[in-house]
């Protein structure tokens, strides 16, 4: 199953390659948001910034990965139903979607930091919740555009169905966040990354349990 | 389901739900200081709560069950047991938001335990967009059970382990002066109890009867085997099955039991 896996995940990153005006768009609709959102604020409180960086990673993730499953018509489904297993596929999609996510991420970081002042103190540990939030972002919303894309093909669906379901990681990720503004950090929250890693492994293996319910058509 | 047409537990019910109402709204309470006689609302707000998690938890039981059975019967009992824990939900909320008028002075403040409310209703009721937007009925409960394990996955969570990360209002979290929920004088726990079995039994009555109807009403319009189980025979199923060299390389994928 490794090499079907494998090869499912090149299989993407050569689509997306070919048709690089999928991951380029994405990108173009990051760097348009952290404009607008400059040229409202100037000024931003340090919490401010954070708050406003998972809105504009989040509504970039919602982009980025509704496309996923959206964009394969019934006849290639088909075509995957009968050479790989429903396990290997999602298992592609999902670690394709957290990789691109995670680029998209340090990206979107990148930018964000360059237009409005950095007020990030811990940057190391900042940079790890930025990997393991835009993870979460990805493996949630593979799901629910796969669930998506059985229900009429709706991407508007998708970003419905998305937003209830990322309240509470987004939730957990702004307080996690918080401490990255602090010059020294008292307790390391612990607690709160394994929780972040534990959401994490629980999507992955539901994901893994659930998609071939919904593969068998 | 034979139990859900028996009476003794609506009598029960009935009985129960009496005493909560009555007795809730006489029997001597103490006097704390922020809640004074709004410490009643403990009768009628944190059911509302159980009743809720309880339906849900039940609805998810079911889901998994109709992915074992595909029968349609379990898809309708899981969307009912939803819809009733909706309801309790916004039940919860408004008597939540009532109780906090009064104490805290505001309809809605910035609580973690307020926010896990609105999360948990906002997926469900995403859940029922989701629903009304398939019309196969086959495919709509596959999906709808599908989505159900993962909300439910994602709302127990948001429920219990978010709002202890946060200090809180609430009573009972943060640290606060007043009562915590576990914490009750011997005359409030002897109408607290029976408002917990009687609001719970109230919720799994409604579920009865809002999945019977649904029930009567497929069976009204698909025929009489609509709701039994049964295998899943659809043209792709068929086709990848007589496929050999996919069946011989591809290893064992979950199959639900005929």
């Amino acid at each position: 199953m490794l090499k079907e896996i494998k090869a499912l995940f090149l299989k993407e990153l050569k689509l997306e390659w070919r048709q690089r005006y999928g991951f380029s768009g994405i990108l173009l609709y990051l760097a348009a948001t952290v404009f607008l959102i400059y040229i409202s604020l100037i000024e931003m409180k340090p919490e401010l910034w954070m708050t406003m960086f998972w809105i504009i990673m989040l509504f970039t993730a919602v982009s980025a990965v509704a496309k996923s499953f959206i964009q394969e018509s019934r006849g290639r489904f088909l075509y995957y139903y009968t050479i790989a297993s429903p396990r290997a596929v999602i298992l592609s999609k999902l670690f394709y979607n957290a990789s691109m996510m995670i680029v998209i991420g340090t990206i979107g970081l990148l930018i964000y930091s360059l237009m409005n002042e950095s007020p990030v103190e811990q940057g190391g540990y900042f940079f790890l919740v930025v990997i393991l939030g835009c993870s979460s972002f990805a493996f949630s919303f593979t799901m629910m555009s796969a669930i998506a894309a059985k229900a009429n093909q709706n991407v508007a669906l998708m970003a419905i169905l998305s937003l209830p379901f990322i309240l509470p990681i987004l939730l957990l990720l702004i307080k996690l966040s918080q401490f990255a503004l602090l010059k020294h950090i008292e307790h390391f929250p612990v607690q709160d990354l394994l929780l972040l890693l534990l959401l994490n492994i629980i999507m992955i293996a539901l994901a893994i349990v659930l998609f071939p319910y919904l593969w068998r058509e | 389901m034979n139990l859900a047409k028996q009476s003794w537990w609506k009598v029960v019910c009935v009985v129960l739900m009496l005493i909560t109402i009555i007795g809730g709204l006489l029997i001597p309470v103490p006097e704390l200081d922020i809640l004074h006689q709004s410490i009643r609302n403990l009768f009628y707000h944190v059911p509302m709560w159980f009743g809720m998690t309880l339906m849900l938890l039940l609805s998810v039981v079911y889901s998994i069950r109709y992915l074992i059975t595909n029968s349609l019967r379990d898809d309708v009992i899981s969307s009912s047991s939803v819809k009733v824990a909706l309801l309790y939900g916004c039940l919860g909320l408004v008597t939540g938001m009532q109780w906090a008028r009064t104490t805290w002075g505001a309809w809605w403040v910035n609580d973690p335990k307020l926010m896990g409310a609105a999360v948990g209703l906002l997926l469900y009721l995403a859940y029922f967009v989701l629903r009304g937007s398939i019309d196969d009925l086959d495919r709509r409960a596959k999906v709808a059970a599908v989505t159900n394990v993962m909300f439910y996955a994602i709302f127990v969570p948001a429920i219990f382990i978010v709002p202890r990360l946060t200090d809180s209002l609430h009573p009972g979290n943060g640290g606060n002066p007043a009562f915590s929920s576990y914490d009750l004088d011997n005359t409030m726990r002897l109408i607290f109890y029976p408002a917990v079995l009687g609001w719970t039994l109230l919720a799994a009555w409604i579920m009865t009867l809002v999945a019977r109807a649904r029930m009567m009403e497929l069976q009204i319009s698909g025929g009489g085997s609509i709701l039994s189980p049964r295998d899943s025979i659809l043209d792709s199923e068929i086709g990848a099955r007589h496929n050999p060299i996919r069946d011989a390389s591809r290893p064992q994928t979950l199959t639900p039991k005929p």
